[in-house]
């Protein structure tokens, strides 16, 4: 299903973030980088409605304060730096994940008999962002989503992730450190520097 | 068959044996020779006063003053609620929820045992009232308390976990759900496990003081056994009510996950 709606902040702040107004169109990937400590995964909470907050978040026309929490966190999902499991078995957390997608990160159906306890980081990293994408939700907000994946992973993961961004027409905010990875994946580049967000002009370097 | 009569030299007896284990863990340094002995004082002392204040009340037999004593001794359980917890609910929910959540259970289940099952007259005399209550509050407190500290301690272990559920669209009550059950589980485990030994591991307080009393076994036994299922409901209902209301204080209005409502651990 394609998504027409796009992200819109407006006047968003959450501890030393100052109010952030930005709109991100369906299908596009604003990357957002900064100094550890900045606040980037702190926004990211926010925009998810996990965290109390300043400012409002708009989905296309629906409004984050006026959506139960939990049907606002279905559509605009947060994939953690570090992801959490809860159950016994891989596929216990995945709602039919897709044959392809799973081809895409690398693995087979059989991971979805595995022990959640024997997952490598990097494994985790990759089930944590099939987990979310299985559910498909509306809009991403990626916090490093290859911080613990080797170069020929994380490219490919990356590449995965875009594809299906355009497809469904995810709006997307996604941390990264890495600038290469950056002008390969977004759309525009924010930094968020003392806790004001400014735009970076392409080409971002 | 009257009970014999005990006098206080016959206690002194025993106060000095237990003084003699006193002397046996400062020569072994245990490091609790005295807190041994306060707490054998305040033994005598506290059990002293309530047998003054339970002879006065019998003596009275008046309702208002049965009501008086059942709601000091809520008070006093709901206290020690919530001094049992490690990381309590802030600004007053953890004894709130603690007291009312008895005051519901046990107070009901009381009422109900005295005047539809037991039916003194009049229903709240004290010899039955005052007991009964108290039997049920002592494990009630004790369930209540097992499971708001394993409810609170464990969300804050698992906050990751919760949050992460949250995270990918769960209702509150899913993503504290595995949580919610360990807790209730484990404020009901040791009133089923004290059922399950009954007569066989152990011999029931109640009981052992009514067969003391001259009571015939045969009705002792009929007494322990509705003691022990009035005080399986009011552990049982009063702990489901008290997680149920603890975990839903966890979280706000946005169904976000609360820790900051949690006072730091103690100690």
């Amino acid at each position: 299903m394609i998504r027409t709606d796009s992200l819109r902040l407006e006047g968003l702040a959450i501890g030393d973030v100052a109010p952030v107004r930005q709109t991100v169109a369906p299908g596009e990937i604003l990357c957002l980088s900064g100094a550890s400590g900045s606040g980037k995964s702190r926004l990211l909470r926010a925009i998810a409605d996990l965290e109390p907050h300043e400012g409002e978040v708009w989905l296309g026309e629906q409004a984050q304060s006026a959506t139960p929490g939990h049907v606002w966190r279905r559509a605009v999902m947060l994939v953690p730096a570090e992801s959490h499991w809860w159950a016994e078995r891989v596929g216990e957390h995945l709602l039919e994940p897709e044959t392809a997608d799973l081809a895409a990160l690398g693995f087979e159906r059989a991971v979805l008999d595995w022990s959640v306890a024997h997952l490598s980081s990097g494994e985790k990293q990759r089930l944590a962002l099939l987990r979310t994408v299985s559910r498909a939700p509306s809009a991403l907000l990626l916090d490093e989503p290859t911080a613990n994946l080797d170069d020929a992973t994380a490219r490919r993961v990356e590449a995965w992730l875009t594809e299906r961004i355009r497809q469904r027409g995810w709006p997307t905010l996604w941390v990264a450190h890495d600038m290469a990875q950056i002008r390969r994946v977004a759309d525009w580049h924010c930094r968020l520097v003392e806790g004001r967000l400014t735009e970076e002009r392409a080409p971002w370097t | 068959m009257d009970v014999i009569e005990l006098g206080w030299w016959q206690l002194a007896a025993a106060a000095l044996l237990v003084v003699a284990l006193a002397g046996c863990t400062a020569w072994a340094r245990l490091g609790m020779t005295q807190s041994l002995l306060i707490a054998a004082a305040r033994t005598v002392i506290q059990l002293a006063l309530v047998g003054l204040v339970l002879e006065a009340l019998f003596a009275a037999e008046r309702l208002l003053w049965v009501a008086l004593m059942a709601l000091a001794m809520l008070l006093i359980a709901g206290r020690e609620v919530m001094a049992r917890q490690k990381r309590r609910l802030l600004g007053g929910w953890a004894f709130g929820i603690g007291t009312l959540s008895m005051f519901l259970s046990s107070f009901t289940v009381a009422v109900l045992t005295l005047t539809v099952i037991i039916g003194p007259e009049p229903w709240y005399l004290p010899q039955y009232a005052i007991p009964l209550l108290g039997m049920m509050l002592g494990n009630t407190m004790t369930g209540v308390a097992l499971a708001m500290d394993r409810l609170t301690d464990t969300a804050w272990r698992q906050r990751g976990v919760i949050e992460n559920r949250l995270m990918l669209g769960q209702p509150w009550q899913q993503a504290i759900g595995d949580i919610r059950r360990e807790a209730m589980r484990s404020g009901l485990m040791p009133t089923i496990n004290a059922m399950a030994a009954a007569g066989v591991v152990s011999l029931p307080g109640m009981m052992t003081g009514q067969i003391l009393a001259g009571t015939a076994p045969g009705l002792a036994v009929k007494y322990q056994i509705l003691i022990m299922f009035t005080i399986t409901l009011g552990t049982g209902f009063g702990t489901l009510a008290a997680v149920a209301a603890g975990s839903r204080r966890l979280f706000d209005s946005r169904e976000r996950l609360r820790l900051d409502r949690l006072a730091p651990p103690r100690g």
